[in-house]
């Protein structure tokens, strides 16, 4: 029998798009030490393959095509048969392995472990590595001060 | 006579095995790694992302390493690679106004709300080589001030409110791919906007700079340039939903430029728009600038005559692939061809010859 939980489509966007997003390194390393090792069987395997991304004339206009980017996705299924989608940026199969089976077992009563262990490691790892740009950009904003001049006096 | 002739095959390989030998460089000296590459030349690297088309910083760096640095030759690598790919799909538009900024600056709105943000900017350096990096490469950590969390808002958000700025109507329209469909004229702005953005970024900034010195000229402010990541969202079919398939950094330029009003269009401020891949500013604004030149029909203004109002001559060659294709194929072998105009030059030799001898001969 399936032994899956509820969990709504927003979290389970947040958390694909988590792993899509996450530095291929960080997310290997992260699962590594999670030692989980879920037997699983292919339904797709891993693929290398390219999306066209579209942005919008003036931001907000007509859409027009960008240019494309590489994209790695796979589909795979648990003993118990649940279904897991992986979507990575770039050409990683293992990536997009690691990100099918962490989707799968999210769905799963092992969720709460594989949450702890790999997806909020990653969060908090990129919430840093963002916020430290940020910081590093706040620094360069301009301050801007007026001159007064001696005739105001 | 036709005479066909084979044979190179030697010659190539021995050309190729001294190639990979002039690559390599002095033994002496370490290698490059792809790594190296990607970190310490990332605004080549940019480059040949944008005009390759293909948004993958890693395959870049090994086109550039392979290519001995000639950005060219890594954008047909690239491209070359990019049609091997399996099409997964189109993305959602990527939402410029959620990007996560590390510059953002206006031109014409100091005070614009979220600030004058410079960046890694080589703006106000004085261009001075800087030998302490032939020495070594240490550097300080950059100071960090109190991070922005929340979005920075497009300026020209602000000036909508007042109708004085012509407005971007968001559509659903499915545009035009140079990539599936040969490009044809007329045009229209989404496919002049794709062949500009990975237009060869030398041609679009000499087309941008005719139009500030006169031909077509349109007069333009950078509204905005800003240079951060966003996030790339699609609809996964499987799923029924969309998800971020990852995050890429890119570089926005909208110029506001002034209008007087035409036949069709009250006076008011009109835009052009640049989207590149990376941190690319000199060809953002520049893509901006020739975009807004091109727009000269939709707007009602005249044709001028000038090279960058004619999308014709604009995206037939802005293309570096392309131009380089027909370019360089001149230097391979063509040998019956010539043939045949040495024979038709030695023959009206001949024939100008006897018609001026016996002239000549009678005087």
């Amino acid at each position: 029998m399936v032994e899956q939980t509820e969990f709504s489509t927003k979290a389970r966007r947040a958390w694909m798009g988590l792993l899509a997003r996450a530095p291929k390194e960080a997310l290997a390393d992260v699962w590594d030490k999670a030692g989980l090792a879920p037997a699983f069987d292919w339904v797709r395997a891993p693929e290398i393959g390219g999306v066209m991304v579209r942005g919008r004339a003036g931001g907000t206009g007509a859409p027009f095509n960008l240019g494309e980017m590489t994209v790695t996705r796979c589909t795979l299924a648990l003993q118990d048969g649940t279904i897991g989608h992986g979507y990575v940026q770039g050409r990683s199969k293992s990536g997009a392995e690691v990100a099918a089976l962490v989707d799968a077992l999210m769905q799963t009563s092992g969720a709460d472990h594989v949450r702890s262990q790999v997806i909020e490691p990653l969060e908090r790892l990129m919430k840093d590595a963002k916020l430290s740009r940020a910081a590093k950009a706040a620094a360069t904003k301009v301050e801007f001060f007026t001159m007064v001049r001696g005739e105001d006096k | 006579m036709y005479v066909a002739v084979k044979g190179g095959e030697k010659a190539i390989e021995n050309a190729h095995a001294w190639l990979a030998e002039e690559r390599r460089g002095s033994p002496d000296v370490a290698e490059l790694s792809i790594a190296q590459i990607r970190e310490q030349l990332s605004l080549a690297v940019n480059r040949v992302m944008a005009e390759g088309s293909l948004f993958d910083p890693d395959l870049a760096a090994l086109a550039i390493k392979q290519a001995r640095g000639d950005l060219i030759e890594a954008i047909f690598l690239i491209r070359a690679y990019r049609t091997t790919l399996p099409r997964f799909g189109y993305t959602n538009p990527v939402e410029t106004a959620e990007m996560a900024c590390d510059r953002r600056i206006s031109a014409t709105f100091k005070d614009a709300p979220g600030g004058q943000v410079l960046g890694p900017t080589f703006d106000y350096t004085h261009r001075l080589l800087d030998f302490k990096l032939a020495a070594d490469g240490e550097v300080p950590a950059a100071p960090e001030g109190a991070a922005r969390r929340e979005p920075t808002p497009h300026i020209t958000e602000f000036l909508k409110g007042e109708d004085i700025i012509q407005d971007e109507p968001a559509s659903e329209d499915t545009p035009g791919d140079l990539t599936r469909q040969p490009l044809e004229f007329p045009s229209s702005r989404p496919l002049r906007l794709q062949s500009l953005t990975r237009g060869d970024e030398g041609f679009v900034l000499g087309m941008a700079y005719s139009t500030q010195r006169g031909y077509a000229r349109n007069h333009a402010f950078v509204g905005e340039l800003r240079i951060g990541k966003v996030a790339v969202e699609m609809v996964i079919p499987e799923l029924g939903f969309a998800i971020d398939l990852g995050e890429i950094e890119l570089t926005e330029c909208e110029t506001v430029n002034q209008f007087q009003g035409s036949k069709t269009e009250p006076p008011q401020f009109t835009r052009g728009y640049g989207l590149v891949f990376g941190q690319s500013e000199r060809k953002a604004i520049s893509m901006a600038l020739v975009d807004r030149a091109l727009r000269w029909e939709e707007l009602g203004e005249d044709y001028l005559g000038a090279a960058a109002q004619d999308e014709e001559f604009v995206l037939s060659h802005a293309d570096n692939i392309q131009a380089t294709g027909f370019l360089e194929h001149i230097k391979l072998p063509h040998y019956v061809d010539f043939q045949s105009e040495l024979e038709l030059v030695r023959k009206l030799r001949r024939e100008a010859e006897e018609r001026i001898t016996p002239k000549e001969a009678a005087e």
